[in-house]
């Protein structure tokens, strides 16, 4: 179990560059942020598992560990079957969650990110993905059933589309809704003002 | 006086057979205000003794104990909008109510509170009352429908088919009792529900305990069945409240709502009274025979008085522990002047018990009445407890459950039991 | 169709579950209609504003959908306007009847972030809240769910007994309910003194009172006949559908966040993880009283070991955590509650993302009622103890 219980601390970085050069970093917002180096840093992340993937997608995978959590980057396009492949050959049986995480600077904005834990393994494993505003990713209901309802949050909140999802509508807004709150050039006081005024009779929710 | 009111007052028979009209409507009229008295006061003691179940007060804020709490909810929805959804059929919405409530009230006819305390007594007696209290179910069933909702129409189709076959059982249990009726010398029984009151007094045993365990299987079944037909916990299906919301009723408010509960009420007394009737005695005191003595009729004429006696001085503690603060007066000059009340009534009940052994006639006859409604009563009211207890106890059946237990476990149980009732009847007498 | 014969292969076949196809139905008579029917959103046994659309053969069940959403109020998007320790009492609003668990979700979470770690004496502390939630949530999961099956009066006891806890509750950190009792570090308040005395006499107090609600429910013939196999679903599906909690785990898969991956301290005590066979309500039942006990076990351990100490760790005043991202999750009372955080280094956090297990455990709902009769949803919705405020956050 590589699980985080006794938080191995990993040993302080030595240069400041070393630190957001991984592309799965967010773009630091403030150049202070950027500059402490006190901070823990992703580390390449190797085990039997990654190598496997290594050796049959080659470069579409990138496997890194923070503070003890493991992640693998994957490329869009061979998402699915990565997916599929670590339920089916590496018991990853139980999708926790997905979610996603929007960054407007950069060129694919937006992140999905499948949590997943293994009954067998005892382990945790996060799948990323990174997509572009407007693009699909292929729907892992096939893989995991309860990521329906999963899907459709993420579509909800960031408008991506996922491919094959039998019934992608929105699950915590009201249909009509324009918009997609968790992105962020949607203001926290925004709100679709038009479908309140028909749909609630009142000017404004606020 | 004119001859009509004073000829019947020696009269030992019901004024629907000495055919004085004007005693019989005096009777309906005491009889309807009893019944609403007791719906009301039933409502009271469930709401009370469901509290004390569930260790709450229940009503503690109108009048002293909640005592004024029934008042104040008839005039809470008498006086409540009438609401009629938009898509009901508006007669038949209308008329659903009145159904029930005639269905429920109509039966008290011939509840025999004594040999000559019933309005009538109809030699189908029996057959009336269960032919009438089953009519109830049209009001449910034409209440769920005229809503035009989906959840009261699940409720009336649900309470229909459960009513149904709740209605087979229990008239094999009822058939099972007048059966016994028949096991005199003549060897004709009767339907008559003063008649099979007095079958019990000639073969001197309750048809509870008549050939044991035959006669308890049958009151049991009825028991059962009786609870399923009124449409009470753990059978309340029709109005089940965490599933269809309210049932049948989802849509009435107000004044038809509380005709619905009245009816509900009303059954409820009434079919607790068929059972009383067939199975434990009517009227008759506990022991008429074995005890029977002057002794033991003064000490059992007693108790009534002594009821009252005992809620008297319920309510006196009641007074004596109400808080010494002006807050309260009014609730304690209230409380102590219902206690006196029933200190005077029982102070009369107990005058005439006295009274009663002399060979006085009036009032001995008074006290021989007294007798029998206070017996009547008081088996009646523990069956209401009864309702209160069961519905503080047990979760609901579900649907098809309650069907099973109908036709599968009741319905041949009951059949067995009658036929095992003829056979025992005709071996051993 | 029978619930027995719901084949357990059903939620991977057929990939949507929530969805209603005018074709399912079992067994459709000569012009019959479907009845379509809004149970909720306001509705006595939705537990809140869910809405379950039922499409009914009579009563049987052939399809649901559930519309959620009622409750939004968007707490992932105020997380990302709210500083780290701002945000904290937010948590409290998703589960509301658990707010303890979610606050420890939440502060560990932040302090992995941060790498650092509560001290021990904060961790025994947290343990013994978060056990006295879970067993008051269990509480009032108990006397919900027995009332939507028409037992009025656990109701009662129950809210009785929980007051208790809440009593204590109110003791340690002033609030009731959304208690905001942990920080982000550690706790914000010593004990109050007699505190170890008023948790042990909670235990003794309440485990009397637990067999009361089992002789109450657990022999009763209807309760049996309305609970025991009905809303049956298996481990596999389980598993598939992303329920945990005392659902899993009734369906007979012994996986607990607790003895998995130990957090708080609860590495320290010894406690059991009940299991169910069946997988249907009654099983569910079973498995939350038996967790009830084991957490009286746990808070027992926990309050005579207590250590002395300090209750805060070392946090710097501006919570500042570096850049990075983690996910960390906790066995609350209803499944695995995890939290995952994305820190861009500035004092908000730049994604937070909830894992309810309330919403995810609703999602098997349509599973476990379809050939079922109505009033059998009632008691599903009952027994997978969901609250709408984290389903819906």
């Amino acid at each position: 179990m590589t699980e985080e219980t006794k938080s191995p601390v990993p040993p302080p970085a030595l240069n400041t560059t070393g630190e957001d050069n991984s592309a799965t970093k967010v773009a630091p917002v403030n150049a202070a942020a950027a500059s402490k180096s006190e901070g823990p840093v992703p580390l390449p992340w190797a085990s039997p598992l990654v190598e496997k993937y290594r050796s049959q997608y080659g470069s579409g995978i990138e496997a890194q560990t923070y503070l003890g959590q493991n992640y693998i980057t994957a490329d869009s396009t061979l998402i699915h079957n990565f997916l599929r492949q670590l339920r089916d050959d590496d018991q990853f049986d139980f999708c926790v969650d997905i979610t996603a995480a929007h960054y407007p600077k950069r060129e694919k904005q937006f992140e999905v990110i499948w949590i997943l834990y293994s009954f067998a393994r005892n382990e945790r494993l996060r799948v990323k993905v990174k997509i572009a505003d407007g693009a699909s990713i292929p729907s892992s209901i096939s893989i995991w059933p309860t990521t329906n309802w999963l899907e459709r949050e993420v579509f909800d909140m960031f408008g991506i589309q996922f491919e094959g999802h039998p019934d992608l509508k929105r699950i915590l807004l009201p249909d009509g809704w324009k918009g997609h709150p968790l992105r962020k050039d949607y203001g926290i006081l925004q709100q679709d003002q038009e479908w309140v005024q028909i749909n609630l009779g009142i000017e404004s929710g606020q | 006086m004119p001859d009509f009111i004073t000829s019947y007052l020696g009269s030992i028979l019901t004024p629907g057979e000495a055919g004085n009209q004007f005693w019989a409507l005096v009777y309906v009229f005491i009889i309807f205000a009893g019944v609403s008295v007791a719906v009301m006061s039933m409502n009271w003691l469930e709401r009370k003794a469901l509290a004390h179940f569930q260790i709450r007060l229940g009503p503690m804020r109108t009048g002293p104990h909640g005592l004024l709490q029934p008042i104040a909810d008839a005039i809470k929805l008498l006086l409540k909008e009438d609401l009629i959804p938009a898509g009901a059929d508006r007669f038949v919405f209308w008329v659903a109510p009145l159904i029930g409530l005639l269905a429920a009230f109509a039966v008290y006819t011939v509840i025999p509170f004594g040999p000559s305390q019933a309005v009538s007594d109809m030699n189908i007696g029996i057959l009336f009352m269960l032919g009438v209290s089953s009519l109830g179910v049209l009001g449910v069933v034409v209440a769920g429908w005229a809503s035009n909702s989906n959840y009261p129409l699940i409720g009336a189709l649900r309470s229909s088919a459960q009513m149904v076959s709740y209605e087979v059982a229990m008239g094999l249990a009822v058939v099972s009792a007048i059966l016994m009726t028949s096991l005199n010398e003549t060897g004709t029984g009767t339907l008559s529900m003063i008649g099979i009151v007095r079958a019990q007094q000639e073969q001197g045993v309750w048809f509870i305990f008549k050939f044991f365990p035959l006669g308890l299987i049958a009151f049991i079944i009825f028991a059962v069945a009786m609870v399923a037909e009124t449409n009470r916990a753990p059978f309340d299906m029709a109005e089940a409240e965490s599933e269809l919301t309210a049932g049948y009723h989802t849509e009435y408010s107000g004044l038809r709502w509380s005709l619905f509960m009245l009816a509900e009420y009303a059954a409820m007394i009434s079919v607790s009274s068929i059972a009383v009737t067939l199975w434990l005695g009517g009227w008759m005191r506990p022991f008429p025979r074995l005890l029977h003595a002057p002794a033991w009729d003064l000490v059992f004429s007693l108790f009534p008085g002594l009821t009252f006696l005992g809620l008297a001085s319920i309510a006196l503690v009641g007074v004596v522990r109400m808080p010494r603060h002006a807050f309260f007066k009014v609730q304690k000059i209230g409380l102590a002047g219902f206690c006196a009340v029933l200190g005077f009534i029982s102070l009369l009940l107990l005058l005439i018990a006295i009274a009663g052994r002399s060979n006085n006639n009036i009032a001995s006859r008074l006290n021989e009445s007294v007798g029998y409604i206070y017996w009547f009563l008081l088996k009646v009211a523990v069956f209401m407890y009864l309702f209160i207890w069961y519905r503080a106890t047990w979760p609901r059946y579900r649907f098809d459950q309650l069907m099973r237990v109908g036709w599968k476990v009741l319905l041949p149980i009951s059949l067995t039991v009658l036929v095992l009732t003829a056979i025992v009847g005709v071996l051993f007498s | 169709m029978t619930p027995s014969d719901q084949s357990s292969t059903h939620v991977l076949a057929n990939a949507a579950p929530s969805d209603v196809k005018p074709g399912d139905s079992p067994k459709t008579y000569l012009d019959s209609n479907e009845l379509i029917i809004n149970m909720g959103p306001q509705h006595p046994a939705t537990h809140g504003v869910l809405r379950v659309i039922l499409k009914l053969d009579g009563e049987r069940v052939l399809g649901t959908e559930c519309v959620i959403g009622y409750l939004h109020r968007g707490v992932e998007k105020i997380a990302e306007n709210r500083t780290y320790a701002m945000f904290n009492p937010y948590v409290d609003r998703m589960d509301y009847v658990a707010a303890v668990s979610n606050g420890l979700g939440y502060c560990e979470a932040v302090e992995k972030l941060l790498n650092v770690e509560a001290p021990a004496r904060a961790k025994f502390i947290r343990v013994i809240l978060t056990e006295l939630n879970r067993i008051a949530s269990h509480q009032l999961w108990l006397g919900t769910h027995a009332l939507d099956i028409g037992a009025m009066t656990p109701l009662f006891y129950t809210f009785r007994d929980r007051e208790e806890i809440l009593k204590i509750f109110e003791k340690y950190c002033g609030a009731r309910l959304t208690t905001h009792a942990f920080r982000i570090g550690g706790c914000q308040y010593e004990t109050y003194a007699g505190f170890e005395k008023e948790v042990k006499n909670f235990v003794k107090f309440v485990t009397p009172k637990i067999d009361e609600y089992e002789a109450l429910l657990t022999n009763n013939r209807i309760w049996m006949e309305r609970t025991k196999n009905v809303g049956v679903i298996s481990g596999k599906d389980c598993v598939a559908l992303g329920v945990t909690g005392p659902v899993l785990r009734a369906s007979g898969v012994k996986w607990d966040v607790r003895k998995a991956q130990p957090y708080a301290a609860y590495s320290e005590f010894e406690f059991d993880i009940p299991v169910g066979t069946k997988g249907d309500t009654y099983d569910r039942y079973l498995v939350r009283m038996a967790e009830i006990r084991q957490s009286l076990r746990i808070i027992e351990q926990a309050v005579n070991g207590i250590p002395e100490g300090p209750i805060m760790a070392k946090v710097p005043k501006v919570i500042k955590p570096p850049i990075g991202e983690i996910y960390h999750s906790i066995e609350s009372p209803k499944g695995e509650l995890g939290y995952f955080i994305v820190s861009d280094g500035t004092t908000q956090p730049y994604r937070l993302r909830v894992r309810p297990p309330s919403f995810v455990n609703l999602q098997a709902l349509d599973v476990m009622v379809r050939g079922l009769l109505v009033a059998d949803v009632v008691a599903v919705i009952g027994t997978i103890d969901i609250v709408l405020g984290e389903v819906d956050r």
